[in-house]
């Protein structure tokens, strides 16, 4: 089975590279982006039946900065 | 003074480090990051500058996670020394040793040259050989340097007088222009600018001088 563990910077944490490619999209002709933020996925293949407050343990204490980011997990 | 610098695959400050040391009268010598136990009557650990592990996942992410670095946490618990450069502050923000984290400069460009900072404390064996509100140029060397804090954080850090120095023209937009943060027992300091580099005038400042003297005098008075 698979975990996706999808990694955002907090509402409220800047983002430069969220905003660099916002500009960027711009100076390409895109109108109307209105904002930008840049995460990263993180998949994870694990043995069947994995408990999932076990790959949550895995984003707290490794995967995941909780100061400046927040996650969202999918078991597949 | 007895002192370690750690060592990760990618560190690059290390000898640096172990130099400014051992010029400011420190007996000093380097621990791998496998190893799981520090040397016994430990003074002083000195995370270095340099990518640790690559930078992969988050700058130091990864060597927060090393054998040694529960070592280090425990040195710090007990009332040791630690002095994080660059990398070794991301490390120590990571290990929750330093609150807040380390982000990608504002302007998203890697930045090497030196700066200007203004000694916002006296109180620490850090910062104790600088007066107060002076103004000091070090390198810095960094991608990933801007501070982040939350606002109630940060009145804590300014309230508990533990921001050890500060930018006067924020490089890489750290929050309250903070480049060095000490740890609730003053014993603790990460800073994004490079010390060690600042120890000989041919290469441009000898202000990082004071930081060593006086750490290392600090810590051999019992």
């Amino acid at each position: 089975m698979k975990a996706i563990v999808t990694v955002m910077l907090k509402n409220g944490v800047l983002d430069p590279q969220g905003e660099a490619v916002k500009s960027a999209l711009s100076v390409l002709g895109f109108s109307g982006v209105n904002g930008v933020r840049q995460g990263k996925v993180i998949e994870l293949d694990i043995a069947d039946g994995t408990d999932e407050s076990q790959v949550n343990e895995m984003c707290s204490r490794l995967l995941v900065n909780s100061v400046i980011e927040s996650y969202t997990l999918d078991i597949l | 003074m007895r002192a370690v610098v750690i060592i990760f695959p990618g560190s690059n400050c290390d000898r640096d480090m172990l130099v400014a040391l051992r010029k400011s009268g420190a007996d000093v010598s380097t621990v791998w990051h496998k190893d799981a136990e520090l040397p016994q009557n430990l003074d002083l650990v000195a995370i270095p500058g340099g990518f640790s592990f690559g930078d992969y996942l988050r700058c130091g992410a990864i060597a927060a996670q090393s054998p040694i670095c529960r070592a280090v946490v425990e040195h710090a618990n007990r009332g040791g020394y630690v002095l994080g450069v660059c990398n070794g502050f991301q490390v120590l923000t990571e290990t929750g040793l330093i609150p807040g984290a380390l982000m990608r400069n504002s302007g998203l460009k890697f930045l090497c040259k030196p700066i200007d900072l203004i000694v916002e404390t006296q109180n620490s064996a850090f910062t104790s050989g600088y007066a107060q509100g002076s103004k000091i140029q070090v390198p810095i060397a960094h991608h990933d340097g801007n501070y982040f804090v939350t606002d109630s954080e940060l009145t804590a850090l300014r309230d508990e007088d533990r921001v050890a120095f500060r930018y006067t023209d924020n490089p890489n937009g750290s929050v309250h222009a903070i480049a060095g943060v000490l740890s609730c027992n003053r014993r603790v300091l990460g800073m994004m600018p490079h010390p060690e580099r600042a120890m000989e005038s041919q290469v441009g400042s000898t202000n990082g001088q004071a930081l060593f003297r006086a750490l290392v005098g600090q810590a051999m008075t019992p």
